[in-house]
């Protein structure tokens, strides 16, 4: 059970919030007639997939609508007194900040880069308190304690560039709650953070408002979330609230479809018991092997150009990708995964030995391959990335994309290119028509699609998936997932899934393995790892997924200082004469090896 | 399709029709010309009239006249000069930008010591070593407005082949070539028309420049950066001498934007059926 907050008086009260948009074909509506209100101390999430108008929402009440182009077409949002919606910019800017305040989803682009964290926490408190700026730094000081950061003295002096993701979000909520305000707007807080990081700044919020009692609207799509940090949620679906209530009735007495259908889509984790059986690894020779794969990058500077820092990306990798199974490499930023995928590609220089099918694919040198060479292996081993949209070039015809790897490996004739694409948008659930239209006009499960498409033309045997799905809304998750599935299914297509996202990991991957500082420290069959994890890092990992379900909140056990996640990203960058110590593995048994 | 597209749109379509009537009057100027442009049929700076509707100059020729013949220099220099520059800077950009390390460090050196040359000096330098034309004239002003196009789209460079589409399809196996083609000079369209029309206006002018030191077009061939040039001291007391001439070289530089402009929109298919 949560324990019992304060909740008092409401605090903000929206009628009938519209919102329109300005477009060629006329005035569009994406926000219709939205009603709630807020009560001071509580936690209110506007939850919904993306173009459903949440955070449009939470812009107009801050009087922050591009302009030209957004306007609030009708409606009230009253907050003490005075309607948030009729006032001027004037008016406005001095509530912003002060009164209420927001945060957003990227801590980096927040931040102003050029500025020092002192600067930018005590510039609004000399402009709304008025306060002195020995004051104000005293004020930003206390602040940058509240939230937990270390040395606050010297994080004043600091820049955003040298803060980890994690700690520019605490200095953005400290800037947010700086003027103590009395509502606090947070849009996607957590998206952009690592699952252990998100952990902790959802319980930093929810330990502030309980000392301070200030309310907060906290938009997000992650019913991992809602549940975790809610008092009380909306629905929201194509600008229209489908359903209202508090968190323990919308999770457990949903009465419209979509909130049900939402709920439904959401994976959830369930300690590796739903993931499905991993192959017999003996039983057929390995399609990629990977030993000893090391990836490091040179950071130079000053005069002269040398190597002042190192990144030790990728520190001796090894592992094996059977033909047909899913291995999922997971771990939080930072922690070579994605490099491995990339090195994979041959998309970054590594040393060690990769073989695919039992050819060498690298040798033991930095990766210098003809090009002939490297057309070889890129035809069997393929790449989907994270963002859909910008792995497709925006100025070419989705067809014409689709067909560039035929024309690059000079497969087929102009004619069966086409038949071949069209058959590749029928197999990946597009239709053959759509072929002529450019990557801007799709949605984004669609474009994730057609980079699937893309990625079959040339009948790989396996498919590196970096972050495929973790752009997309939970239900277009779910349908990109199933394919993915039923191709393998077909075609026996191996995938090397990199995910942050556990339980996206349970449900696709035969086998796992755990990534932390550029090696693996925890390995085996997805059941075993996730059901028994062994490994310290695996079981932070663990710990810190938010589970959909308001009964089990993690907030009422760090209350009760169990399993308290703290801590860093431990980051990859090292002085040049760093030497990195090696895990060795212990065996046990079923192919479970965790570092020692 | 694109021809099209430009007539759709009421400014380019503009842009397109003074484009047409400059070049128009460049072909046809010995039937279009009423006067002589060499010879001096009348007074001394004589303002507009029936007889000569601009006007005459200091030495009393006929200024529409010299108007029609000068649009032959001017837009010679202005496309052909503006054309080599923007295809100099485009490839020594992109190759810096694209291949990095120190192929690209000495290109970018090599721009930046060019950049650092007097352009005046490198005129008169290749003026002295060939005979003035035409056509040395068109090679200086190159040689010299590459520079800025070749840092602009070296930095453009950079940004574009770190996008993840260019890793996607590095990914699926494309050559160098392919890459920069297909996904890098597509989009480099909008700077380059932006930088390529900005230049047609800078280029008229620092043509008057060089005629001004000999080294330009050669009297009495008339230019209309030259007809700016050499009329300016009298501009108090006739001040249609400079502005004629001057208004021409705005409204070549206008239209050469409004198409440009209407080019990159019609080329941008995130854009196509807006307006």
């Amino acid at each position: 059970m949560a324990l019992q907050k304060p909740i008092g008086d409401i605090l903000l009260d929206v009628r009938n919030l519209s919102v329109e948009f300005a477009s060629p074909q006329g005035a569009v509506r994406v926000i219709d007639k939205l009603s709630f209100d807020l009560r001071a101390g509580e936690t209110l999430c506007i939850a919904g997939e993306s173009g459903s108008g949440k955070s449009v929402t939470a812009l107009s009440l801050m009087g922050l609508l591009p302009k030209p182009g957004g306007r609030v077409a009708e409606g009230s949002a009253q907050f003490l007194g005075r309607d948030l919606l009729k006032l001027d910019e004037a008016a406005m800017s001095r509530l912003r900040g002060n009164e209420i305040s927001m945060i957003f989803q990227e801590p980096m682009t927040s931040l102003n880069p050029v500025l020092s964290i002192g600067t930018q926490l005590t510039e609004g408190l000399v402009r709304h308190l008025g306060l002195s700026q020995a004051d104000a730094r005293a004020r930003a000081l206390q602040a940058l304690d509240a939230v937990r950061m270390s040395e606050p003295q010297r994080r004043l002096k600091q820049y955003p560039h040298e803060l980890s993701g994690g700690m520019r979000q605490r200095v953005m909520i400290a800037m947010a709650m700086a003027a103590r305000p009395k509502i606090l707007i947070a849009d996607e807080p957590t998206t952009a953070l690592d699952v252990t990081i998100q952990a902790q700044i959802l319980e930093l919020m929810a330990t502030l408002q309980r000392e301070t009692g200030t309310a907060i609207i906290m938009i997000t799509h992650d019913m991992g979330v809602v549940a975790e940090i809610a008092d009380r949620v909306v629905v929201m679906r194509k600008g229209e609230a489908v359903e209202r209530g508090t968190t323990a009735e919308i999770f457990t007495h949903q009465q419209h479809p979509y909130t049900r259908a939402l709920l439904a889509a959401v994976p959830t984790f369930s300690q590796g018991a739903a993931a499905p059986t991993a192959p017999d690894l003996t039983a057929t020779a390995p399609l990629i092997t990977v030993k000893d794969l090391i990836v490091r990058f040179d950071i130079k500077g000053g005069l002269l150009q040398r190597v002042q820092q190192r990144v030790h990306a990728v520190e001796k990798v090894s592992f094996e990708l059977m033909p047909g199974e899913t291995l999922a490499l997971v771990g939080e930023s930072g922690c070579g995964k994605s490099t491995t995928g990339k090195a994979l590609m041959h998309l970054v220089p590594s040393i060690g030995d990769i073989r695919i099918e039992g050819e060498a694919a690298l040798g033991q040198s930095w990766g210098r391959k003809s090009g002939a060479e490297l057309k070889a292996i890129r035809r069997r081993v393929q790449m989907i990335f994270q963002d859909p949209l910008a792995s497709l070039d925006p100025r070419m015809s989705v067809g014409d994309l689709v067909i560039e790897p035929l024309i690059i490996h000079n497969i087929g004739t102009p004619q069966q290119r086409r038949e071949q694409a069209a058959e590749l948008f029928r197999r990946v659930g597009l239709t053959p028509d759509q072929l002529a239209r450019f990557p801007h006009e799709f949605s984004g499960g669609q474009r994730q699609r057609i980079c699937i498409a893309r990625a079959l033309a040339l009948g790989p045997k396996a498919i590196v998936a970096d972050e495929c799905v973790s752009a997309l809304d939970v239900s277009i998750q779910a349908q990109i997932l199933e394919l993915m599935q039923e191709l393998q299914d077909e075609l026996g297509i191996s995938y090397l899934f990199i995910s942050h996202d556990m339980a996206v990991v349970e449900r696709i991957s035969h086998r796992v393995a755990v990534m932390s500082m550029g090696q693996i420290v925890e390995t085996g069959p997805t059941r075993a790892v996730l059901g028994n994890p062994q490994h310290p890092y695996t079981r932070k990992l663990l710990a810190a997924v938010p589970i959909p379900d308001p009964a089990r909140r993690h907030a009422d056990d760090w209350q009760r200082n169990r399993q308290r996640i703290e801590g860093e990203v431990p980051s990859p960058f090292q002085s040049v004469d760093f030497t990195p110590t090696y895990v060795t593995y212990r065996d046990l048994g079923g192919g479970h090896l965790v570092a020692a | 399709m694109v021809i099209g597209a430009i007539l759709k749109r009421k400014l380019a379509l503009l842009g397109l029709i003074v484009i047409a009537i400059f070049a128009a009057a460049a072909i046809l100027a010995p039937w279009l010309a009423p006067y002589d442009p060499t010879v001096s049929p009348g007074d001394f700076a004589a303002p507009p009239s029936a007889q000569f509707w601009f006007g005459t100059d200091l030495l009393g020729r006929d200024f529409l006249s010299r108007l029609i013949y000068g649009a032959r220099a001017t837009l010679i220099i202005g496309i052909l000069a503006n054309g080599i520059a923007v295809l100099i800077g485009t490839v020594i950009g992109v190759t810096a930008g694209y291949l990095r390390g120190w192929v690209g460090s000495a290109l970018m050196r090599f721009t930046d010591l060019m950049m650092a040359f007097p352009a005046l000096l490198l005129a008169i330098l290749l003026a002295a070593i060939f005979d003035p034309s035409l056509w040395i004239v068109v090679l200086v002003i190159a040689m010299v407005s590459w520079v800025q196009i070749a840092r602009v789209v070296y930095a453009e460079t950079i940004s574009l082949a770190e996008r993840e589409y260019v890793v996607a399809v590095r990914s699926v196996g494309a050559s160098s070539a392919r890459i920069i083609l297909r996904h890098i000079l597509p989009h480099l369209v909008p700077t380059l028309i932006v930088w390529g029309t900005l230049g047609i206006a800078t280029t008229s002018l620092f043509e008057a420049t060089l005629s001004f030191l000999g080294i330009g077009v050669q009297p009495p061939t008339p230019s209309w950066g030259n007809m700016v040039n050499e009329n300016q001291t009298y501009f108090e007391a006739a001040p249609w001498l400079v502005f004629i001439p001057g208004i021409a070289i705005g409204l070549l530089a206008l239209s050469f934007n409004l198409i440009g402009d209407a080019l990159r929109d019609i080329l941008d298919p995130t854009l196509r059926g807006r307006h």
